[in-house]
């Protein structure tokens, strides 16, 4: 069985099924459909023949006491873009945005962004320390986080540097690597007003310090305000505990703001009255601008929207014929409440279909349908959030910004498609 | 075109979207007693095993210190295979100097001495995560001494022999501060609060490709990544 797509067969295999397109078939099936082109991997799995599938017994259950992929999902990985950092442990890995549809990341494939590489933390040594201006300071264990009032909340959660590489021109070809530095899960955690209550904040507190267990130790100053509001304590994700690489066991789930604030493997959460001003609010995640001034504390995610399919690794392999635009829009202010789609660069839009849960800061899906006449094509998408925010194009941003931001890169995408279906990333006058 | 086809492209996607439900995730916060009588008090000695952040005012300084001199000898041990002699950084990674003046330019490179706006974020960051991968290794006076001279590689300290302990620390200021301002989006980008975004001819000549990503050619290859077992 070959699952690892490092291996050649693997490759050869992925080859063959995209480029072993037959144009048989459909002129027998009459005048109605179209001639299309269909995959076929290996002929007697298909029809008049009885595939191997359906004769003999699989394996059964507890094979797969914890299921994964299919086999043939082994391409659907997070990758990342080796000359980008110089060790693998301060690094970051994508989501590929282009092989999942709905709102919802699964857990396995949700980006990781890590300062000091993973922290494998024990559970039964995990300790949670609150203290400062607070009347009583106190630590909690695992368990008694588990026993606290909870909640469950779908948030996405952007890294701030997500298109950071795109403000000079089109750099990556795939929205993997253009945009697959957010994921949008299910949160089940204790809003962290509930842990504040139990220590009894001062009434001079304004900011909070959260820090990290790992060995960055990563520390954000939080807005005491915030805190209060929504940001929550986390635990789980769509389900069971937090994957390591996202913070097992407790994460800071902070929504709307750049991911850089959500803190994994909490460990410590410090009451103050003022921003610590640590490395990762100065010399990083502040935006400088053109002129050399640089703004502080941006932590809303303004609105953003891409589209997932197609774009450079998912190309329209179909070439013509009926075809779903899928996409994703998100904002740090509040709802999506409608997304725009071009396919002319932004010359003429029409508004695509919000599908699914439309949820508070949460990733929203978007499907746009039409009949494509195999003509090149410029596709873009514009959201627009609840507060009346609608997603700027890359030149608007630009000339509010200038190039040398890094972060906070949330302008329109656009993907040109070629007749063949090939897709690249490229910027429009 | 088919009847179903042309229903969806042209009317019923529109009602759809139109109508599309908001699900509120926002239900008030479960009403938790006060005290839950979860946790336990933590005591002088946990915190202060821990509590390791320094700001700019000088709150959470530990005691310590040490020379420029002191540091110089530590830094070329502990910290130049990776960070160069000068700061200058060894191959790809962080600098830790130079840059002075670029921040408006074409290619700004942002270092202590250039960017940061506060030294307190030096003692700290170096004393919760360096050296890399030996993080809260150094003693108070290493760091002192380290910092001493990192601060110096960009001549925020000139004198080899000037001692850094927590009483003189606050009286260094970086060049930079005064460059940063708090966000501000709402105002500044106002415009971008439009209601009514254009929807026909938006402009008028016909959209041009000026920039692919090919021309670069910097994308990871398809079936490159790391292994899954
Ligand atoms: C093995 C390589 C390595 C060594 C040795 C090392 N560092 Fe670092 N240093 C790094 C990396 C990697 C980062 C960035 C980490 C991240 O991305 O969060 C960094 C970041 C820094 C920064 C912040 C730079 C910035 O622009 O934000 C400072 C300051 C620093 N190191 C100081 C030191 C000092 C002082 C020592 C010696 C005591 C040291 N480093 C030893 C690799 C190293």
């Amino acid at each position: 069985m070959v699952d690892n797509p490092d291996d050649p067969r693997f490759a050869s295999r992925r080859a063959f099924l995209r480029s072993g397109l037959v144009a048989s078939g459909a002129a027998a099936l009459g005048g109605s459909l179209p001639a299309r082109a269909e995959t076929v991997g290996n002929p007697a799995n298909l029809p008049p023949n009885v595939p191997d599938w359906s004769r003999f017994l699989g394996e059964g259950v507890g094979v797969r006491a914890y299921g994964k992929p299919s086999q043939h999902e082994a391409n659907v990985i997070r990758r990342d873009v080796e000359w980008l950092t110089a060790s693998r442990e301060s690094s970051v890995s994508f989501t590929p945005l282009h092989e999942l549809d709905g709102p919802i990341t699964p857990n396995g494939l949700c980006f990781e962004r890590h300062h000091g590489g993973i922290a494998e933390v024990n559970p039964t040594d995990y300790r949670l320390m609150l203290h400062g201006l607070v009347e009583k300071p106190l630590i909690f264990t695992l368990d008694d986080i588990k026993r606290m009032p909870r909640v469950n909340r779908a948030y996405f959660c952007e890294c701030a540097a997500n298109s950071g590489m795109e403000w000079r021109g089109a750099q990556l070809n795939g929205c993997q690597f253009t945009h697959g530095m957010i994921h949008s899960v299910m949160y089940t955690g204790v809003p962290l007003k509930i842990l504040l209550e139990q220590a009894g904040v001062k009434p001079n507190a304004k900011w909070l310090l959260l820090e990290g267990g790992d060995a960055a130790a990563m520390t954000r100053s939080l807005p005491l305000q915030k805190a209060l509001e929504d940001t929550l304590v986390a635990y789980r994700m769509n389900g069971e505990m937090l994957r390591p690489e996202n913070g097992y066991p407790v994460r800071m789930v902070v929504p709307g703001w750049e991911a850089n604030m959500w803190v994994k493997w909490i460990r410590r959460i410090e009451v103050g009255d003022q921003p610590w001003h640590h490395r990762e609010e100065t010399s990083k995640y502040t935006d400088l601008l053109e002129g050399g001034k640089a703004r502080r504390f941006t932590y809303v995610m303004d609105a953003k929207s891409v589209i997932t399919n197609p774009s450079p690794q998912a190309p329209l392999n179909h070439k013509r014929g009926f075809t779903v635009l899928a996409g994703l829009a998100w904002s740090g202010r509040g709802k999506v409440q409608r997304v725009d789609v071009s396919l002319d660069g932004g010359r003429n839009w029409q508004a695509a279909r919000l599908d699914g849960p439309v949820w508070d800061k949460a990733l929203t899906r978007f499907y746009y349908e039409f009949d494509w006449d195999g003509r090149e094509l410029l596709l873009q998408s514009r959201a627009m959030d609840e507060t009346g925010y609608v997603q700027p194009t890359k030149a608007e941003l630009r000339q509010v910004r200038g190039v040398n931001s890094i972060y906070h890169n949330n302008g329109i995408q656009t993907w040109h498609v070629r007749s063949s279906g090939e897709v690249e990333n490229v910027e429009v006058s | 075109m088919s009847r179903f086809l042309s229903f969806l492209v042209t009317s019923g996607l529109a009602a759809v979207t139109a109508t599309a439900v908001a699900f509120a995730q926002t239900k008030p916060i479960p009403q938790a007693p006060r005290d839950l009588g979860i946790g336990r008090v933590a005591t002088p000695e946990e915190i202060a095993g821990w509590d390791i952040d320094v700001r700019p005012d000088g709150v959470g300084l530990p005691v310590g210190k040490g020379t420029v001199k002191a540091g110089e000898a530590l830094y070329v041990e502990r910290c130049a295979a990776c960070h160069g002699e000068f700061g200058e950084s060894a191959g790809r990674w962080p600098i830790l100097s130079g840059g002075e003046g670029t921040l408006s330019g074409h290619d700004p490179v942002k270092s202590i001495g250039s960017y940061w706006p506060y030294a307190s974020t030096v003692i700290d960051y170096v004393r919760r995560a360096m050296p890399y991968g030996n993080a809260q290794s150094l003693t108070n006076d290493e760091l002192y001494a380290v910092t001493a001279y990192v601060l110096s590689l960009s001549d925020i300290i000139k004198d080899e022999n000037f001692e850094l302990n927590e009483k003189n620390f606050t009286s260094l200021k970086l060049p930079n501060e005064p460059n940063f301002f708090d966000d501000d989006r709402e105002t500044s980008e106002k415009a971008f609060w439009k209601k009514e975004p254009c929807m026909t001819n938006c402009v008028s000549e016909s959209a041009k490709v000026v920039g692919r990503a090919r021309a670069l050619d910097v994308t990871p290859e398809e079936g490159k990544g790391p292994k899954v077992e």
